[in-house]
């Protein structure tokens, strides 16, 4: 085709087409780095959130610290910005918050593995398919909703426990609240924990089969071990939500700050005081005012943590296989 | 299928007869009417065109197959004059005394050590560890090389020698058979060769089956070779079995000659 | 090699390890049910509680101090202001960041910087958005405690969300067809504009909806913007005070009296139709462009 014909002449206007010095195309290549630019911006708007973040979060702590010692704020044992004697010790605050996590996880854990196991190992294709997307639906469930359930029936469940112990527990307590949060969180560990196994590769479950392994030896000794970072991960990473979590830790954890680990006492964690003093209408620039951002600050830098570490060992999961 | 007095029955030279085995995956018919017999103590290699079956037949040795939805398996596998298919026989049973090694190299991600003791674990060896992994080792040529780094990861071994560990791993069990799925088609030729020989040293103790799709391979590594063929419908069926020797010198079938003078396949 | 030998040397013990196999088996089914019965119950006590107190007036009529009197009028319209504003400035900014990430972008420090940014955003509580939002859009800005500075921090916190879903959209065009309008000469905006955002029109859809449904039952961050919990007016202007649902479901479960029990389950009842709406929305649009692309 390319022999003879109009393709076989020489390429008059070839060079033309460098020449010409048509304007089209430059003021094509103009709308071009305008749309360029504006796209940029678009995506700068998520740097400049972090950066608003930073800066609001420190900016409001600055005057808090002036008052406050950054030693006192982290080491103190009582916490109690608004009645006098005033006391700003964080620590009851911090307490409160990573009881509720540990029961969340104490529940989730289990499960979220359990389920995971199942998934990835035992379950027919069909199952799959309908257990996933119910799944999905109690992880998308408003968590006002969690508070309410955790209020209303599951700490007068845990009331009705013919246990000593439980017979004075109080209407607002980490427990409650830790069990359902749990609950709520679970989708989050059986999500990331099956994505981590379904990608432990066939070869070498088929290699664990072969020695005689049975399926739940090839499912516990093989593939859960090969898929540990992306299910430590997972750990991580709900663990990280749940300190996060605010609505139903304010309806069903209480508003006392407490160092305690007592599950069955009421507690505050970090998040239930901001919404406590935010409804509360502190005036601006007030010192109770500037708490709530001394303690957004610290709520921001542990989940920070938690998510970093969380998807750095993610990262080490691709580079496995 | 573990009594001594079935060990002894077969005495002679036959570790696995196939009788009439058809394999099917849903409603493909995967292999047809295959029957034939695997000597001890020897190599038998499967040969044939891409997709005629060989990797099923090896599969259904072992019972490796059922582990894909929708396999079914019909005919007879004679273990010990055990079929290995009886109701009530479990899979695991058959698969711990018949080892399997795979195409690409897959050792576990543990260390080399904690490779070769898995099958110890899982099926409660009763004698030394530490012995039982540097036996299973040295029958695999690979002692003298991972000796001082033994609580290494398995994926730190070049792939020559991650395969050796892979053998190794399947001979801790003491398997009567290894049976191999082109075990040297991921590997370079050195590691090639250096499988290959490894296969004539482990016949002394154990009956090794390979697939290839290696015809050089098969001559230079095989004491009998089974050639198998499909049909239109991509049913494999076998054409004829015999000393590696005769099929590749003087073939009784022109099928078969015509195959390993690379007329197609 | 005799099985004899074998059977000295090795005790598999198949039965004992079949139990076992069994006992896990069941711990994990009993895991799945834990959470499934989690979330059966949780709707059933909603139903039973709150189906009582459903009717036409407790959509219609604003919140009172008697909750046989009580309705979300006003919750109702400010869940749809924020969603409408939050809907309106999202996707124009979270589809132009994915079109830059996936198309523009050069593999450099800055584009790694945007996109780790962007997955530890997903990660940040949302009620640190709302101490953002107060600082910055409520005071700094001087919004006051407005619907824009609600629906304006509503959207930074669904952004990093929007983002991820548009650029998963975006990647599932084929890049044969950007082959083909470049061949035809085509400048990069021409095929951003003419192929790529048009097919990835209904993933975008997808995603978006399902993040705006985020939005809706979200509640801290709007109490810390907001700070009311009882209003007795719908928003006209974006600069009006509001309240929205979560937030309404919120302050009738904080309340001592039977009865706000009632009433919160009712709001719970109709903030979980709307969830389930939009979330069939979404799944609706998925389904019909897999099939159409299966074809």
């Amino acid at each position: 085709m390319l022999r003879g014909g109009s393709w076989d002449r020489e390429p008059s206007h070839g060079a033309s087409l460098l020449r010409s010095g048509r304007s089209a195309p430059t003021r094509g290549a103009a709308t071009g780095r305008v749309v360029h630019l504006i796209f940029f911006l678009c995506a700068l708007v998520s740097i400049i959130t972090t950066v608003g973040i930073v800066l609001s979060l420190l900016i409001e702590s600055l005057g808090f610290f002036r008052e406050v010692s950054v030693w006192e704020f982290l080491t103190g044992t009582r916490w109690s910005p608004i009645l006098r004697p005033r006391s700003y010790g964080v620590l009851p605050l911090v307490s409160g918050t990573l009881l509720v996590a540990f029961l969340a996880l104490a529940v989730a854990v289990p499960c979220g593995l359990g389920i995971a196991i199942y998934l990835s190992e035992y379950a027919p294709d069909r199952v799959r398919r309908t257990l996933k997307p119910i799944l999905e639906v109690l992880a998308g469930v408003p968590t006002v909703v969690y508070g309410y359930f955790a209020l209303t029936f599951v700490t007068p469940q845990l009331q009705n426990i013919p246990l000593p112990m439980f017979r004075d527990l109080l209407v607002f307590n980490a427990l409650s609240a830790g069990i359902v949060m749990g609950v709520m969180i679970i989708p989050m560990v059986s999500s990331l924990s099956e994505d981590a196994m379904v990608a432990v590769p066939r070869s070498l479950r088929q290699a664990a089969y072969a020695l005689g392994a049975t399926r739940i030896e090839v499912a516990l000794r093989v593939v859960v071990p090969a898929a540990v970072s992306g299910i430590v991960a997972s750990f991580i990473l709900a663990f990280s939500r749940a300190i996060g979590e605010t609505m139903l830790v304010t309806i069903a954890a209480g508003a006392t700050p407490r160092l305690t680990l007592n599950p069955l006492e009421s507690i505050q964690t970090m998040t239930a005081y901001i919404v406590q003093l935010a409804l509360g209408e502190a005036p601006h620039g007030s010192l109770e005012f500037q708490t709530i951002f001394a303690v957004g600050l610290l709520l921001f830098m542990l989940t920070l943590l938690m998510n970093v570490l969380g998807h750095l060992v993610v990262r080490r999961v691709r580079e496995e296989y | 299928m573990t009594t001594a007095d079935s060990a002894e029955m077969t005495g002679a030279d036959t570790a696995l007869k196939v009788r009439n085995l058809n394999a099917y995956y849903g409603a493909f018919r995967a292999l047809k009417d295959v029957s034939f017999d695997i000597p001890r103590n020897k190599v038998t290699a499967l040969i044939g065109p891409s997709g005629c079956g060989k990797s099923t037949l090896l599969r259904c040795f072992n019972r490796m197959n059922e582990l894909i939805p929708g396999a079914r398996i019909e005919g007879e596998v004679l273990f010990n004059d055990e079929n290995v298919y009886h109701p009530a026989i479990d899979p695991t049973e058959v698969r711990y005394r018949i080892g399997m090694v795979f195409q690409k190299p897959n050792p576990f991600p543990k260390s080399i050590y904690d490779n070769v003791a898995f099958g110890l674990r899982i099926n409660g060896y009763r004698g030394d560890y530490d012995e039982a992994v540097e036996r299973s080792l040295r029958g695999a040529a690979l002692w003298d090389e991972v000796k001082d780094r033994l609580h290494e990861s398995g994926f730190a071994l070049s792939g020559g020698q991650q395969q050796r560990l892979c053998i190794a791993r399947a001979l801790a069990v003491e398997p009567e058979i290894i049976l191999m799925d082109e075990p040297a088609s991921a590997l370079d030729p050195i590691a090639t060769l250096e499988i290959e020989s490894l296969m004539r040293e482990l016949i002394r103790d154990y009956t090794v089956v390979v697939v290839t799709h290696n015809m050089q391979q098969a001559a230079r590594v095989s004491d009998k070779t089974a050639f198998l063929n499909m049909d239109e419908d991509r049913a494999g069926y076998l054409v004829e079995t015999g000393d590696t020797h005769q099929i590749f010198t003087n073939p009784a079938d022109e099928r078969t000659e015509a195959y390993i003078t690379g007329r197609f396949g | 090699m005799a099985a004899a030998d074998w059977a000295s040397r090795f005790r598999p013990n198949l039965a004992r390890r079949k139990v076992w196999g069994r006992i896990w088996f069941a711990l994990f089914m009993l895991a799945i049910v834990v959470g499934l019965a989690g979330l059966v119950i949780l709707v059933m006590r909603v139903l039973y509680q709150g189906a009582p107190w459903l009717s036409f007036h407790f959509l219609t009529d604003y919140p009172s101090r008697f909750p046989e009197q009580a309705g979300m009028r006003s919750a109702i319209f400010g869940s749809i202001w924020i969603i409408g504003l939050t809907g309106a400035f999202t996707v124009p900014v979270g589809v132009g960041a994915a079109v830059y990430l996936e198309e523009y972008a050069p593999k450099n420090w800055l584009t790694r910087i945007i996109e780790v940014n962007i997955s530890n955003l997903a990660g940040v509580p949302s009620i640190v958005y709302g101490l953002l939002g107060l600082a910055v859009f409520v005071q700094l800005l001087a919004m006051g405690r407005s619907v824009l500075a609600g629906a304006l921090t509503m959207s930074l916190l669904v952004l990093p969300v929007v983002i991820i879903a548009s650029r998963e959209a975006i990647r599932s065009v084929p890049s044969s067809h950007r082959e083909a309008a470049y061949g035809l000469g085509a400048t990069k905006f021409q095929v951003v504009k003419e192929i790529v955002v048009p097919q990835s029109i209904p993933g975008i859809m997808t995603g978006t909806i399902l993040a705006l449904s985020r939005a809706v039952g979200e509640a801290a961050p709007m109490i810390a913007i907001s700070a009311l919990v009882f209003l007795t007016f719908v928003p006209t202007d974006p600069l009006d005070k509001f309240t929205v649902m979560p937030i309404q479901i919120f302050n009738w479960v904080s309340r001592p009296q039977e009865g706000f029990r009632g009433i919160a389950a009712a709001g719970i009842i109709v903030l979980l139709v709307v969830l389930l709406t939009m979330n069939a929305v979404a799944v609706y649009i998925r389904n019909r462009t897999q099939r159409r692309s299966e074809e």
